[in-house]
């Protein structure tokens, strides 16, 4: 087990460092002059050979590469272009945020579509699992910007309420920090439960099937020992799979969440960075955040291994 | 095929599906004559009016006509969804086949790289290569299709390694038949199954991602008429003229799970274990 986990922790190497060079080679593939994309039409030549000699413009491009790597492992991602700023501590604010708001979305997903997934499991062709998986079918339709977009609508229109403004950390004011973040993860975590509520139910009802559950049932054990002791346990590596999955895709979708709420996170900082131009934030915290991602999905197949023993990694 | 079609036509829920991208087809392609006004015909002295008989979704703030602009919005839509997806099954198709054939060195090289791609969030990989290229409709295109690439490379190299174990392909092998032959003759039609399945769940996805991307501003360019920048140009009107959000959410949505509802229906019809 711990020769697997350090096995895939080192075929993680590899991946990052083409997730590195595909960022910071695509980043330098935009024509024009990125240092008169800063400073604009009226910068002097002077301003730009400086901004270009502080930015390591002026080297050849695989020196840039080079020199911003060596950053990267130092744990020095470099300043912004933009403000003169260090990177690091503003990525690493900023995705406290959106990991919070990734959290609280996905924990939000589970209480919603566990259940309900078991019980259209259970109670197959019946009207409640017809309308569970017309439900769920809505929710993995229905974009989470549009339906952020109306929720937010319907709030104002009907309740004359709109969503803090701000952002207020955990630590500081627990009570107004989940204020604000309930609505973002509400949305986020309705739009991941339609795919975990239908992978449960075909998951159960893939287990229900088999014979081991027949013989659990015929030696009389409760129907609640059967389904959470049994059928759930083995019902859960699908299950999980599609959680580390949408734990990808939440991480993704906050980019446009924090944008439509005005939260401070890291997604919102690579939207920035984009609309500004602002490529050395655009590479760290992209770079960071696949980072993140790539972590999530080994913690996910490390997490298989425990839920189902059969799984032995060689 | 035809007991394909057959069980496709009995299994309600697909079939719903199928009318309703059908639907959205045929309003893309007569969206001229559906419309009643040019998509960017402004009406200034009608202003975020609501639906009237004039004006069947009423206006927007540019007093330009919802409907005309809706019913052209699916033409942006499908073109996307088409020529990304087409743009990603073709790469991951002639990717995964190299791969999944020759397997060895070249599949080792491959599915690295892929590797690195599936290592992004698909939106933020979306967003880093438009902002490289530059926010228009062709640039969406491209980045959705690259996006999908990695997807369908993995999904036909999969399917092409199983099909591979077949006798009759190793028999094809003993007696000498040109590598090109056995891919084209005799692998891609036996992958085509679960290739289909994926090009029906890429085009809502593909679609879902331009209005994303669009509704972000780094998609389809006002004044083309995008759902994703109706959406986003109503934000700041919804309150008082819900009618500019309804619309275009509508459409979204509806697309998106007609595509869903055939996706569903042809996976289950074509998994050999939910045929048993």
């Amino acid at each position: 087990m711990y020769a697997y986990i350090l096995r895939r922790l080192l075929m993680l190497i590899p991946v990052l460092f083409g997730v590195s060079v595909v960022i910071f080679f695509t980043l330098r593939i935009i024509p024009g002059d990125v240092a008169a994309t800063i400073l604009g039409t009226d910068a002097t030549p002077e301003a730009l050979a400086q901004l270009r000699k502080d930015f390591g413009l002026d080297l050849p491009i695989y020196e840039q590469y080079l020199q911003w790597m060596g950053g990267v492992m130092t744990g020095d991602f470099g300043e912004s272009m933009r403000t003169g700023k260090e990177i690091l501590p503003d990525i690493s604010s900023r995705f406290a945020i959106t990991f919070e708001l990734t959290m609280l979305s996905a924990f939000i997903s589970w209480i919603i579509a566990i259940p309900l997934g078991i019980i259209a499991g259970i109670k197959r062709n019946s009207k409640t699992d017809f309308g569970v998986r017309v439900v769920s079918l809505l929710g993995v339709s229905i974009p989470n910007f549009a339906l952020a977009t109306v929720l937010i609508l319907v709030l104002a229109l009907f309740f004359s309420y709109s969503p803090p403004v701000g952002y207020v950390g955990f630590f500081e004011d627990p009570i107004t920090n989940l204020q604000i973040l309930f609505l973002p993860a509400l949305v986020l975590g309705t739009s991941m439960a339609g795919a975990v509520t239908r992978m449960t139910r075909s998951s159960i009802l893939e287990i229900l099937r088999l014979d081991f559950i027949r013989t659990i049932r015929a030696k009389g054990a409760k129907e609640r020992v059967v389904i959470f002791q049994h059928a759930l346990r083995n019902a859960m590596i699908p299950i999980l799979t599609i959680i580390g999955m949408q734990i990808g895709v939440l991480l993704g979708g906050t980019v446009i969440i924090e944008q439509i709420f005005s939260l401070p996170g890291l997604g919102q900082l690579v939207l920035t960075g984009i609309n500004q131009r602002d490529f050395t934030v655009v590479q760290g915290s992209v770079l960071f955040i696949a980072f993140v991602f790539v972590m999530i999905n080994l913690i996910v197949d490390i997490l298989y291994s425990y839920l189902d023993p059969r799984i032995t990694y060689k | 095929m035809k007991e394909f079609f057959q069980r496709l036509v009995s299994d309600k829920v697909g079939l719903i599906g199928f009318i309703g991208i059908l639907l959205v087809i045929i309003v893309a392609v007569l969206a001229p004559v559906i419309a009643p006004y040019s998509p960017d015909r402004m009406f200034t002295e009608h202003t975020l009016e609501g639906p009237s008989s004039q004006f069947l979704f009423g206006t927007d703030e540019l007093g330009r006509d919802i409907f005309s602009r809706t019913v052209y919005g699916a033409q942006v839509s499908l073109q996307v969804g088409l020529i990304a997806v087409g743009i990603g099954a073709t790469a991951g198709l002639i990717f995964g086949l190299i791969s999944g054939y020759f397997q060895g060195k070249v599949d080792q090289v491959i599915m690295r790289v892929m590797d690195v791609f599936f290592a992004f969030p698909d939106i933020l990989l979306a967003l880093t290569i438009v902002a490289v290229l530059g926010p228009s409709l062709t640039n969406t295109m491209i980045a959705i299709g690259i996006v999908f690439t990695p997807v369908f490379t993995r999904l036909v190299r999969s399917a092409v390694m199983s099909v591979k174990e077949n006798e009759y392909l190793t028999s094809a092998v003993a007696i000498g038949v040109q590598p090109v032959k056995i891919i084209t003759r005799h692998i891609t039609p036996n992958i085509m199954a679960p290739f289909i399945v994926q090009i029906t769940l890429a085009l809502s996805g593909a679609i879902l991602t331009e209005a994303a991307l669009s509704f972000l501003g780094l998609g389809v360019q006002p004044p083309d008429p995008s759902w994703g920048v109706m959406l986003n140009a109503s934000r700041t009107y919804m309150e008082f003229a819900p009618w500019t959000i309804l619309f275009p959410v509508s459409a979204i949505v509806l697309t998106i799970l007609c595509f869903n509802l055939l996706g569903d229906s042809l996976r289950d019809l074509l998994d050999p274990k939910l045929k048993q």
